[in-house]
């Protein structure tokens, strides 16, 4: 069977497999609209987390946190399960198949078929839509591929038992219940405060602090750790920033998108200006990317390239300062 | 971001014959989303990732071979484990998993516990115990 669904590519995977599920049930939300209304855009240095052999960084909120928040921002229910019996998970996507209802579900990229090879490590939260099957081949949508592709039952179970951290243990989920209408002017202010609250958060590692922080660590990471470590690490922010999901400037763009949207829904010329604003901060991530990947590059550089690349960091940092507050105002 | 300015770059998508996409802002200041077929600082890192755990896979190799660890290492790697990774494959605690690194404690492991390792790489115990039969 298969159901009618229309896929569209997107930039992140939740955001993505969020704004499909909402469009399939006949509310034209964007992407930039649930990743700005999820509170999608954080920063935040998780010192006790290694993701291939680096300090894990990330540059969005913890996974399903985006979808959570959209839905009890807009005021949409949704229906979560996760399972122990790889068995229990196939009949409950199987039903739910059969009862024309396209589905989401949590996976790891390791063993996903259809990624390049490069792209497969072990990280467990990618998103994908389910949206028919066809004897065994399951109909997959996952938003960050051109276009839409298919999995066996026994590779797709693979993907859904995947193990280590955030293993998804089957995770399967769908909304149940839409209300007459999005509120979406109250869930753009709810999901603006709280992005702020999280960028000027009085934590050491988290928002404008974590930037900071590891501004300072890129500074220690050559002596400390030696060029090779170092280069690695900072390759590895630099993957976390742009690689496939983020949109460019680590969210920076897709925020800007959001503001800009959320302008003409509020009628609010002061997010109009932010959203330029975060544009330029954007574009200073990605100066960051680029001469970090110079630093990178060779696989033995200058101490002051490190110093000069985390001076960037510093500033990007006290310019998102005031950002944040300014933004936190203008809701 | 300019729409214009999207890169156009060389990468590891081109394998699958795909892009990925960006957003950035049209002529006239609004948002919208252009298609990247890569961009160069992101193609460098990946590829340093890579060459990083081809590196790591040669010193596994050659500490089994020196039979300073147990073919787990090699393994391990080859399927871009860390420990942690693996005990949650095999369902063992990590500590286990560190021991069986040991040549010595690895060479009297019970086939119960060869074949969780081998279930995990989708190999055989011979092969697990003989890396020679990988690649």
């Amino acid at each position: 069977m298969e159901i009618n669904f229309t896929h569209h590519q997107s930039a992140h995977c939740e955001n993505g497999v969020v704004s499909n599920l909402m469009k399939h049930n006949g509310f034209n939300v964007s992407e930039p609209m649930v990743f700005g209304i999820g509170s999608g855009l954080l920063f935040c240095y998780i010192p006790f987390l290694k993701v291939n052999h680096a300090p894990a960084i990330t540059y969005r909120a913890m996974p399903g946190a985006i979808f959570k928040r959209f839905a009890k921002r807009v005021g949409i229910k949704i229906k979560h399960e996760k399972f122990k019996s790889p068995e229990k998970a196939k009949l409950r996507l199987d039903e739910n198949l059969k009862n024309n209802n396209p589905v989401g579900l949590q996976v790891g990229v390791y063993n996903l078929e259809y990624f390049p090879d490069e792209y497969r490590f072990h990280f467990n939260a990618h998103n994908l839509v389910v949206y028919g099957k066809q004897e065994d081949k399951y109909l997959i949508s996952d938003p960050v591929m051109e276009s839409v592709t298919t999995l066996t039952g026994k590779q797709l179970e693979k993907v859904r038992f995947a193990k280590g951290a955030f293993a998804p243990k089957g995770h399967i989920y769908y909304p149940t219940g839409f209300p007459d209408k999005l509120d979406l002017e109250g869930a753009i202010a709810k999901g603006i405060k709280h992005t702020c609250k999280d960028m000027l958060a009085p934590i050491p590692i988290v928002g404008v602090n974590g930037i900071k922080m590891v501004a300072k660590l890129i500074r220690k990471w050559p002596k400390k750790k030696g060029v090779r470590k170092a280069n690695h690490y900072l390759g590895q922010i630099v993957r976390m920033q742009e690689e496939i999901g983020t949109g460019g400037g680590g969210f920076r763009y897709i925020y800007a998108a959001f503001l800009q949207e959320s302008s003409k829904i509020l009628k609010n010329e002061e997010l109009a200006e932010l959203s330029k604003e975060m544009t330029v901060i954007g574009d200073l991530w990605r100066d960051f990317a680029l001469d970090a990947s110079r630093i990178y590059r060779n696989r033995k550089a200058k101490i002051d390239a490190y110093n000069d690349v985390a001076t960037q960091l510093e500033v990007i940092a006290d310019k998102e300062k005031v950002f944040f507050k300014k933004l936190r105002k203008a809701i | 971001m300019k729409k214009r300015d999207v890169p156009q770059d060389k990468s590891n998508l081109e394998s699958t014959n795909s892009k990925e996409l960006c957003y950035a802002v049209n002529e006239d200041g609004e948002y919208t989303t252009a298609h990247s077929s890569g961009w160069a600082p992101k193609t460098i890192a990946l590829d340093n990732a890579i060459a990083d755990i081809n590196e790591r896979i040669e010193n596994a190799k050659q500490n089994v071979l020196n039979e300073k660890s147990s073919p787990l290492e090699y393994y391990m790697e080859v399927h871009k484990m860390d420990i942690g990774i693996l005990a949650s494959y095999a369902g063992l605690w990590t500590w286990r998993v560190k021991r069986h690194f040991k040549p010595k404690v690895f060479n009297k492991l019970s086939n119960k516990i060869l074949q969780k390792y081998a279930d995990v790489f989708e190999i055989t115990i011979e092969e697990l115990k003989n890396i020679k039969h990988g690649n």
